[in-house]
């Protein structure tokens, strides 16, 4: 045993460890995964569009030409190199609207996904820690969320809270957030008759740290999954809010807004519907690919010795 | 030299098995009034089959599971988990190794913090000690320091293992419960384990109750012997009588059941099958 443990000894010394060690180990998992190097790359550009959206954008996203009404892109016949995607019905620059459409289909993604992956966290542990009647109570309620078509029960939120952005964000969070207590008690209640949650119980640690520290970092491959899915689903699902009036206000710039208003045009200026649709599109799929690879590079059974 | 350690008497443990809608609840007897003593430095051997009892006394000597009813002392102090909680120093006089070796150890725990959250936990020890002491901890266990920043999944069964005792010893308990340690890991390794655990033993002075079902393992390390049997202690004495003179019926069948590998045995059970 001694020798083959000298043998395994590599030349991995002993370096104090530190945040900046953690971070060095992580990005070298992470970057082995292309799609996902891919997928942050386009990510990181979507944010920083939507950061320094006044500066990128050609126009203002509300600025109408009246002149210039459901002008084509570019390069098609007809465009103007002063729209280069073209414009929409009341002549707004479909440019400058996707760019600051980024802002708000990000800023509701990372508010729903915050808000039903802590809140679902929160009760999933709780639920499947410790069991009982605490576990009935979630759990009943959380079925009963989840009886309603998620859309319908948005719809009634919103409907009680008052339309708008912010409550049609929190009105999502609320739909989505049993997929994720869902999920945390069913890995939570698998993880907590390991021995090794036995043994830190042993070792002294209480139910917080039992909780926090032992069971959950081992529950959250399935849950990081989920909430970029739940990225994606919230932005469709904001969209849709917005189709039915109720979500984000029509001269919002939102892409769901801007998708769901262009729907009547969808044979006459097909660009009009294509963008948004494009950019949803594209922002789903970097945040997939990024999810992916977040798995592999938190998941110590995946990784390389 | 005779401090005894560890004492219980009478412990019993029944569990509730809750019934369904045509099934009616009862009591399973898991273990029935066992009563035992360990002094510094000795091994207490349990051994029986599988299901008689022999993990959850395990369970209720670590203080995981309360006892029923019956009274356990730890260094001579009273301990009822039921009723009083348990206190940080009660918590550090026990520590506990498990049979699994691959389902023992936190798989997103580096070594280096498996080892040190108990004393993280426990302690008031900064981090620069915490690592020192883990460092050292794993020297004595036949590891190097350059094993501190791996993760579990990168070692063998029997180096996890190695981590596992690590573990148990960090809060330098006074008793250490071995819930079949060897069992899992194949024979070459077992040895080296074996060996270990006896020279810890003899370092650190430790008591150790060893829970096995394998007799050749139990001849070799321990002190005492109880043998259980559905839940009671049918036989308990020192090794010497109890391998020489077995007074109940199912220690002779438990050790006529044992494997001999000597020559001689082999030499006679091949004359036996001429014979036939």
């Amino acid at each position: 045993m001694t020798d083959q443990s000298a043998a395994e000894a590599t030349a991995a010394s002993v370096p104090p460890g530190g945040r900046q060690r953690a971070f060095a180990e992580f990005w070298h998992y992470f970057s082995m995964n292309t799609g996902a190097v891919i997928g942050l790359v386009v990510f990181s550009a979507l944010v920083l569009v939507a950061i320094f959206a006044p500066l990128v954008a050609p126009h203002s996203p509300d600025e109408q030409f009246r002149d210039a009404l459901l002008a084509p892109p570019v390069w098609q016949e007809g465009g103007k190199s002063m729209f280069l995607l073209g414009t929409d019905a009341v002549g707004r620059d479909m440019l400058s609207r996707l760019i600051f459409g980024a802002r708000f289909s990000l800023f509701i993604g990372l508010v729903v996904v915050v808000f039903s992956l802590t809140s679902g966290i929160i009760l999933g542990v709780l639920a499947g820690y410790f069991r009982g009647w605490v576990d009935t109570l979630i759990m009943r309620v959380m079925d009963i969320i989840l009886a309603f078509p998620s859309l319908l029960l948005a719809l009634v939120l919103v409907a009680i809270l008052g339309p708008g952005l912010f409550n049609a964000m929190l009105a999502i969070a609320l739909v989505l957030q049993p997929h994720f207590a869902r999920l945390t008690r069913a890995a939570v209640m698998a993880e907590k008759n390991r021995e090794y949650v036995v043994s830190a119980k042993v070792a002294g640690a209480g139910h917080i740290r039992l909780m926090l520290v032992t069971i959950l970092p081992n529950c959250m491959a399935p849950l990081i999954v989920q909430a970029t899915l739940s990225f994606s689903n919230a932005i469709l699902e904001a969209a849709a809010l917005g189709f039915l009036g109720v979500g984000a206000q029509p001269p919002t710039p939102e892409w769901g807004t801007m998708l769901a208003s262009a729907r009547e045009f969808i044979l006459r200026a097909p660009w009009v519907v294509t963008f948004p649709g494009l950019a949803i599109l594209i922002t789903v799929l970097a945040i997939n690919l990024i999810g992916d690879g977040l798995r592999d590079a938190f998941d110590p059974k995946l990784k390389r010795s | 030299m005779s401090v005894t350690v560890l004492e219980g008497k009478n412990i019993v443990r029944d569990y509730h098995v809750g019934g369904g809608l045509f099934r009616p609840a009862r009591t399973v007897h898991a273990v029935k009034g066992v009563s035992f003593t360990v002094r510094k430095g000795k091994t207490l051997a349990i051994v029986g089959e599988s299901g008689c009892g022999k993990s959850t006394l395990a369970r209720i000597i670590t203080l995981i599971d309360p006892a029923t009813s019956g009274e356990l002392f730890i260094d001579g102090n009273k301990v009822d988990i039921a009723k009083d909680g348990l206190s940080k120093e009660m918590r550090r006089k026990v520590q506990i190794v498990f049979q699994n070796p691959y389902g023992s150890l936190n798989p997103r725990q580096k070594i280096g913090d498996v080892l040190g959250e108990p004393l993280l936990i426990n302690t008031d020890k900064p981090a620069e000690e915490r690592r020192d002491l883990a460092m050292k901890m794993l020297k004595k266990v036949g590891l190097g320091p350059e094993h501190y920043n791996r993760y579990p999944h990168m070692f063998s069964g029997g180096q996890r293992q190695r981590i596992a005792i690590a573990r148990a010893l960090m809060l330098n308990p006074s008793l250490l419960v071995l819930d079949e340690p060897v069992s899992a890991l194949d024979l070459s390794v077992q040895a080296q384990v074996l060996n270990l655990l006896a020279d810890l033993q003899d370092e650190f002075q430790l008591t150790y109750v060893f829970i096995s079902h394998d007799l050749s393992v139990v001849r070799y390390i321990a002190d005492d012997v109880m043998v259980m049997y559905f839940g009671e202690a049918v036989e308990y004495g020192s090794r010497a009588e109890v391998f020489a003179d077995p007074k109940h019926n199912y220690t002779r069948t438990l050790f006529a059941a044992t494997p001999r590998a000597d020559v001689a045995s082999i030499k006679a059970r091949l004359a036996r099958k001429k014979a036939a």
